[in-house]
């Protein structure tokens, strides 16, 4: 594993298109359910144990190798809100598009060739961290820190808070995605044995709800 | 570098920028409109689609900070079917996402391609930003800068990546100019400043002409794709 | 109906929750760290003749089974709460299998209240569907009560075949009238043809991984729940999904099915949330 890959793919910079989407955090906002630093935190807590356990899990299961196809299915049985499918096809495919100019691989080509429409973005997180030359638990990092990033990124730019008050919340959440991503790697160890079904499948009911919500709203700054 | 048409863009790594794709078919000609917040960027766009949808197989990707505002109203506009029509969600950053992080216009485009069949032309709107925006040359092969007389005629003599380096400046609602005390001239001086051989088109979409030196310009271009 | 318990508490002890408002907490009853252990099984046969069969209908320990009137070819059967169970350390499972186009309304005479052990250790609550080619399946029990201080994990399998069609009802209520709850850990899994079609996890109270009561959790709602509609008849008329409010929504599946989900302020308004969806989606 290369440390400095690990830093590359969980850039907020890497081209991949998750600048566009709030992770739930816009529909929060407007209804007034993130209005500070606080309820910021409290939102990514959730959004860390839930949609991010499940993503983190995801993605481990995909760099530890397991069928993509099989993932795939596993991540639309976890994710009832078609909105939220949609989105997440799209920035599947908006990162397989970055992850193969980076790291071309034949097993990225395939996965593009096998789903033409885009398949699960933790999935093919997964599959990127593999050409990357990173492991499971690489990838759950970064796919439980994308459920968290995200969210915190989009609230500066939506409440105008405080930059500095918003990576002090990623800071403090940090032992609790070190202990997500260390059980998402060791689900996806238990998937490879088992089966899918060892896959957490933590869900939130309210961010399901809100995201549809959030899909219909005639104006959004937000993908998602 | 933004007369680089003849070479194959080394640094282009995007999957779908290259002019002729695998199966040999050439993609649209990608143009891309900037400028600053109310400079008529969409309504080039429609008198665009005007005046060459009898000429051209065309479709538009809008980067409106709020989405869907510019396609509704083209849509309102009836300047294009509404299969033609695509709207981009910008996260509140419309330069990052015309410029830094291109996944989701470029998704945009090629959705375009598959769903309305081959296209010509496709125009990409930039959500209204600063002087500093411009698009990605991963994203466009071509990019037109729209300002207007009446956000000051020092913008040109300001200078700034979109004016400068533009493949076309597009100055547009002359016929403000006197009601504002811009002074064409002197805008047509800074700018030959500043751009070089780089073209200016002067608009004044009310006047007799309209758009059509901006679309003589895109059928310029056109020609120079299909001839690659 | 046998109980297979060392040392089980007395039946008497173990008064089951009735329907409506819930009722100051029972005392707690004895009980050992083994807790009960029982299994309700029940299948469902057509008959041949446009009706269906029960073969086997076997209640267990806390959980008893009545059959109801039915209607028209569906048999009716009804969990009726012997005991108010589960309590922690006991470990209860409903099985129920609808044979081929067999059709099977299960409901409950009463909430079920998940309640505190003595010795703190978890309860289980296992449903285990099966439903083969063209059979139908309504499971429709009545709410689960998080009592504080209680530990339950509940465990909600359904396997169809990809002709059969299922209707199915959540709902969780976190807390009686006014009291903290207790830790609700539930998963429903949903396979169709072997393919998964739905798979949810939810924690919730005291212990549960942080958030689930913050924005992007529960938000301060106090109960939840969800009706599942599966029908073969949704792949060529699929449901558009739909926004009821600011709490609930009509999510369409990647399958032939669709999903309510509704948070709500308490059992009432969730009930007449699903009941409406239940009008519009289910049968």
């Amino acid at each position: 594993m290369s440390l400095a890959a690990l830093l590359v793919l969980a850039d907020g910079r890497f081209p991949a298109g998750g600048h566009a989407h709030s992770g739930g955090a816009e529909a929060a906002c407007k209804a007034g359910r993130i209005h500070d630093a606080a309820t910021l935190e409290e939102f990514c807590r959730g959004r860390l144990h839930t949609a991010g356990l499940t993503a983190a899990a995801l993605a481990a299961a995909a760099a530890l190798g397991l069928d993509p196809a099989v993932l795939d299915a596993a991540a639309d049985a976890r994710t009832p809100s078609p909105a939220l499918r949609t989105a997440a096809r799209r920035l599947g495919r908006q990162l397989l598009r970055a992850a193969r100019a980076t790291w071309p691989t034949a097993e990225l080509d395939a996965l593009a060739a096998a789903f033409p429409r885009g398949a699960h973005q933790p999935v093919v997180l997964g599959l990127t961290a593999r050409a990357a030359g990173l492991g499971p638990l690489d990838a759950a990092h970064v796919a439980a820190y994308e459920s968290v990033s995200g969210p915190a990124t989009a609230t500066v730019r939506l409440l105008g808070l405080d930059p500095f008050q918003a990576s002090g919340v990623l800071a403090r959440l940090a032992p609790e995605l070190d202990s997500v991503s260390a059980r998402a790697a060791r689900a996806a160890d238990r998937a490879r044995r088992e089966g899918p079904d060892a896959l957490p499948a933590a869900s939130s009911p309210l961010l399901d709800i809100a995201a549809q919500a959030h899909a219909d709203w005639p104006v959004r700054l937000f993908a998602s | 570098m933004h007369l680089d048409h003849g070479v194959t863009y080394p640094q282009r790594h995007t999957h779908s920028a290259e002019p002729v794709r695998a199966d040999g078919s050439r993609r649209a000609l990608r143009i891309g409109l900037g400028g600053p917040v109310g400079s008529g960027k969409t309504a080039t766009v429609a008198a665009l689609c005007r005046a060459l949808r009898a000429e051209l197989s065309m479709a538009v990707v809008t980067n409106d900070i709020y989405t869907r505002e510019d396609a509704e109203f083209l849509l309102r506009e009836a300047v294009l079917p509404p299969e033609r029509i695509s709207a981009v969600e910008t996260g509140a950053c419309p330069h990052t996402a015309i410029r830094d992080d291109i996944s989701a216009n470029l998704e945009a485009v090629e959705e375009l391609e598959e769903t309305v069949g081959p296209l010509d032309l496709i125009l990409v709107e930039s959500g209204g930003d600063n002087l500093t925006a411009t698009f990605s040359r991963g994203l466009v092969d071509a990019q037109i800068f729209v300002i207007d007389v009446a956000g000051g005629d020092d913008i040109p003599r300001k200078g700034g990546p979109g004016v400068t380096t533009a493949d076309l400046l597009v100055v547009n609602k002359t016929d403000l100019a006197p009601y504002v005390g811009s002074d064409l001239d002197r805008m047509a001086r800074d700018a030959a400043a500043q751009r070089g051989e780089l073209p200016v088109a002067f608009q004044s979409l009310r006047g007799e002409q309209g758009v059509a030196p901006v679309a003589a310009w895109v059928r310029e271009r056109i020609a120079a794709w299909a001839a690659r | 109906m046998s109980l297979t318990v060392a040392g089980a508490p007395p039946v008497a002890l173990r008064t089951p929750a009735p329907p409506g408002p819930v009722p100051p907490a029972p005392p707690e009853p004895a009980t050992t760290p083994a807790g009960v252990r029982a299994t309700a099984r029940i299948a469902a046969v057509a008959d041949g003749r446009g009706a269906t069969a029960l073969p086997l209908l076997a209640g267990e320990g806390p959980l008893a089974l009545r059959r109801t009137r039915g209607t028209g070819a569906e048999a009716g059967v009804m969990l009726v709460g012997a005991m108010s169970a589960p309590l922690g350390g006991d470990h209860l499972t409903v099985e129920a299998s609808a044979g081929p186009g067999a059709r099977l309304a299960l409901a409950s005479a009463a909430a079920t209240l998940a309640l505190p052990g003595r010795g703190g250790e978890p309860a289980r609550y296992d449903v285990r569907l099966t439903l083969a080619e063209d059979s139908a399946v309504r499971w429709m029990p009545e709410p689960l009560v998080s009592v504080r201080g209680s530990d339950l994990r509940v465990r909600t399998r359904a396997e169809l075949a990809p002709t059969a069609r299922l209707l199915l009802r959540e709902e969780q209520v976190l807390g009686r009238s006014g009291e903290e709850p207790g830790l609700l850990r539930s998963r429903l899994t949903v396979t169709r043809g072997g393919i998964p079609l739905l798979d949810q996890e939810l924690a919730c109270g005291p212990g549960a991984p942080g958030g689930w009561d913050g924005p992007a959790g529960l938000a301060g709602h106090r109960t939840l729940g969800q009706l599942l509609v599966v029908d073969p008849a949704f792949t060529a008329s699929p449901p558009t999904a739909a926004v009821l409010g600011e709490f609930a929504a009509v999510t369409p599946l990647a399958g032939p099915a669709v999903l309510v989900t509704a948070l709500a302020p308490d059992a009432l308004r969730l009930r007449e949330v699903l009941d409406a969806a239940c009008r519009t989606y289910g049968w």
